[in-house]
């Protein structure tokens, strides 16, 4: 036998592993499917970050050249209805978690009831976000549609210690807003897909398909919600706290 | 355990019973297909048709070009001419010309895989890119779009009233198709490899395509967001990139060559994988250096993160940030430099012969090598100043993508044809074909390097009466290269039925793909392969006597 020639296994170990019906049929073993796929949605995040990362730089130059329209501009937003936000999200991360681990344990009933929590709150989230969406159109902060600089010039009585801006940097919390439309407008459109995603998730394991051993998809749901989550931990502080110490 | 390089003979070769080809007949069977080398076939219909669509575009333009007053087409009209060309060609032809095509087909193969990692995330990769297509089509009737390729604000935003969200959108999502083929690859590479393929047995195709697949992966979401920004500022007017309301378009320069510096490399890395298998194999020997070969592709994906800021030099960036740019740029050279010396130092001593991949592959190589040298002209940033937005620059990055890119392509196509169909190209006729294409590419672009020096503007629709000479050489090898493009598809295309039949390994070759039937099984491999030899080995094959490798017929 010449050691470096191509050569095949003739008794490749096929009865290894038991022909599980989830495996797939180019992959050897579940063992690599499951990594391979984990693998896949590590990457794909990956690829949410550089997209979500034009806008965190767009928002880094911006801030830095238009400080004072950034903290007039965030001084705007309702900081309780973002910190309530903030708190929904963070609770949706431990029911998803709860939902990861009832599908370990092969319990149908936890995992459909966790999953529906986490769609709940996913829900929660989104009629808050337009809430606050509603409440920015009507003070005429929406650049481009319906966008007032007028009362940035003058003083807000419930920041009194703000100085009025110039009209010129009045005019910039107009990035501000775009800034802020584009990031939580983008991160809303992952929350509306993940929503999505688990409504099909909740019907499918009640049929039990995840709860017989076989729970990737939900782990990488799992992912993908709390990478979610994690951007909305980032858009908080940077849109919602600047500044807030005054 | 048995020696399986099968080196069969040819004339003796049937067409094998069952095949991926005839698993399965109908239109659905190919529409709903999971196998990666169906998909590589859907692939390589629509980006043919795709290119001839941005190839009648090219023609427009230079027949515009033949004379010096703006005559044939209104100006505007021009400047959809050359923005569909650039829009089509780029997003459409030169980003999954080999990736999507060749490479879908045999990475999988090469790698020792049944299939690619997410074979459904394949096929939705395919029909992303149709419906970016099918929308380029759909602002193309509709009327065009004349930003220029570049999408370049406030021109976009503020001042046209083309169809750029249309393109912009339809540039977004196949921009989602490549982010997918690049995921597939990536995964595939790192968790699908036969037992024994180490990483350092990897084909040199494989490397590059991981390298150009990082930078889909990292790259093009960046680009995604920058035209979902410009969308939205055209659509609602939000201000991210508009003056008038605090935005910079400079901004939008930084985000939309942070994507599209790296796309070069996307374009060419895949390329320069093609031209390492098909040197090695005709020249019989390992490619010289596979380690630095290998490694170079990995620091070109590094560094072309790092230069994008070269397209920016007459921006009004910082004196500063422009001589670090022009310095990456010119490192980012190095690493080119190291895969053409490699690919000399392998045909040296090698023993070549004259197949028309091979004819492809040396132009690739002198062309490649023009392209490159004048992009380290440009890097450079007094002759940049001087000869950025002439036709220079055009021509710089033609003999990039056309000289090199293309090429390859053709190369990669005429190597991997039998494999493909099982059948052989006639070899006469693509000789010829390479030929044309050869004479045809240095007529039309060539003069343009003069052009560019002498200051001719590019994207002007008219221009003085003194450069008409140069400009007509350009247009008439623009006609021989239409000639050389059309050979292969339709000599390709009679070759499905009449070519000659090829067998498993009519190169000869050592590669993975090469020992199984062509076309092959939708399994690719009967038995997993256990890989326990290197690369390119051809000195072992070639100091074998017969009977140690055993003739699989
Ligand atoms: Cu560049």
């Amino acid at each position: 036998m010449d050691s470096q020639a191509i050569a095949t296994h003739p008794e490749q170990e096929q009865a290894e592993h038991e022909h599980s019906p989830y495996l797939r049929h180019h992959f050897a073993n579940l063992e690599q499917q499951k990594e391979t796929s984990t693998f896949g949605m590590w990457l794909f995040l990956l690829t949410e970050i550089m997209f979500f990362g034009g806008l965190f730089t767009a928002y880094l130059i911006y801030r830095n050249w238009y400080y004072p329209a950034f903290v007039a501009g965030s001084h705007q937003l309702s900081i309780g209805l973002g910190a309530f936000n903030t708190a929904v999200l963070i609770c949706s991360s431990f029911t998803m978690a709860m939902g990861v681990h009832a599908a370990e344990m092969r319990w149908r009933k936890p995992l459909v009831g966790w999953l529906l929590a986490t769609l709940f709150l996913g829900c929660v989230f989104l009629g808050v976000k337009a809430i606050e969406y509603h409440e920015k159109w009507e003070k005429h902060h929406v650049p481009g549609l319906n966008f007032s600089a007028e009362g940035f010039t003058k003083l807000d009585p419930h920041y009194p210690e703000d100085k009025p801006l110039p009209l010129d940097m009045a005019e910039k919390t107009q990035v501000y807003f775009s800034l802020y439309f584009a990031m939580t407008g983008m991160h809303a459109l992952h929350m509306v897909i993940g929503v999505s995603l688990l409504i099909i998730l909740v019907v499918r394991a009640w049929g039990g398909a995840y709860t017989q051993g076989h729970m990737t998809t939900v782990e990488n749901f799992g992912l993908y919600w709390h990478f979610v989550d994690i951007v909305w931990i980032f858009l908080f502080p940077l849109l919602y706290l600047i500044s807030r110490h005054q | 355990m048995s020696t399986i390089v099968s080196l069969p003979d040819q004339t003796t070769a049937t067409l094998p019973k069952r095949s991926y080809l005839n698993d399965g007949y109908g239109l659905k069977s190919w529409l709903l297909t999971g196998d990666h080398k169906r998909i590589a076939i859907l692939y390589l219909i629509s980006i043919t048709f795709f290119f001839f669509i941005g190839a009648f575009f090219a023609g427009m333009v230079r027949l515009e070009l033949l004379t010096p007053p703006n005559d044939l087409m209104a100006a505007d009209t021009y400047n959809k001419m050359f923005t569909m060309h650039g829009i089509v060609m780029v997003f459409l032809f030169l980003v999954p010309s080999v990736p999507a095509t060749i490479g879908n087909f045999v990475l999988p193969i090469m790698v020792g895989a049944k299939d690619l990692a997410f074979p459904k995330i394949n096929l939705l990769s395919w029909y992303l890119y149709v419906a970016g297509g099918v929308m380029t089509l759909a602002a193309l009737i509709l009327g065009g779009v004349d930003t220029g390729w570049t999408f370049t604000t406030p021109l976009s935003t503020h001042y046209l009233n083309t169809h750029v969200i249309t393109a912009g959108l339809a540039v977004f999502v196949a921009g989602f198709s490549s982010i997918f083929t690049g995921l597939n690859f990536i995964v595939t590479v790192h968790r699908m490899r036969a037992p024994g393929m180490t990483w350092f047995r990897l084909p040199l195709f494989v490397w590059s395509h991981y390298a150009a697949s990082v930078l889909m992966v990292l790259g093009t979401p960046v680009l995604a967001i920058t035209l979902v920004l410009v969308v939205l500022e055209r659509l609602i007017g939000i201000g991210v990139f508009d003056p008038a309301k605090g935005g910079d378009p400079l901004l939008f320069q930084h985000l939309f060559w942070f994507y599209s510096h790296p796309a070069v490399y996307i374009m060419i890395l895949p390329g320069m994988g093609v031209i390492s298998e098909v040197i090695s194999t005709f020249s019989r020997k390992r490619v010289f250096g596979y380690t630095a070969v290998a490694f170079s592709s990995v620091a070109i994906a590094v560094f072309a993160f790092f230069v994008w800021a070269h397209h920016m030099f007459i921006m009004g960036i910082s004196n500063y940030s422009a001589l670090v740019f022009s310095l990456l740029t010119m490192l980012v050279a190095v690493p080119s430099a190291i895969k053409i010396f490699n690919w000399a130092f392998t045909l040296y001593k090698g023993s070549i012969t004259f197949e028309t991949p091979m004819l492809y592959a040396f132009g690739f190589m002198g062309l490649f090598t023009i392209g490159g040298l004048t992009g380290v002209f440009l890097g450079s940033m007094g002759m940049d100043i001087h000869l950025t937005e002439t036709y220079f620059i055009v021509a710089h990055f033609h003999f990039v993508m056309v000289g090199g890119m293309l090429m390859a392509f053709l190369s990669g196509i005429h190597f991997w044809w039998p494999k493909m169909t099982g059948r052989m190209y006639p070899e006469g006729l693509s000789k010829l074909a390479a030929l044309v294409t050869f004479i045809g590419f240095n007529l039309t672009f060539f003069p343009q390097f003069i052009l560019g020096y002498l200051g001719m503007p590019r994207r002007y629709a008219a221009y003085p009466p003194e450069f008409q000479v140069l400009n007509v050489l350009s247009t008439a090898g623009a006609t021989v290269l239409g000639v050389g493009y059309l050979l292969p598809m339709l000599y390709l295309t009679w070759s499905l039925k009449y070519g000659k039949i090829a067998g498993p390994n009519p190169w000869q070759a050592t590669g993975l793909e090469w020992q199984i039937q062509s076309p092959p099984l939708t399994t690719n491999f009967e038995e997993t392969p256990l890989v326990d030899y290197e690369a390119y080995d051809y000195e072992w094959l070639a100091n074998k006597t017969k009977h140690e490798v055993q003739t699989v017929g």
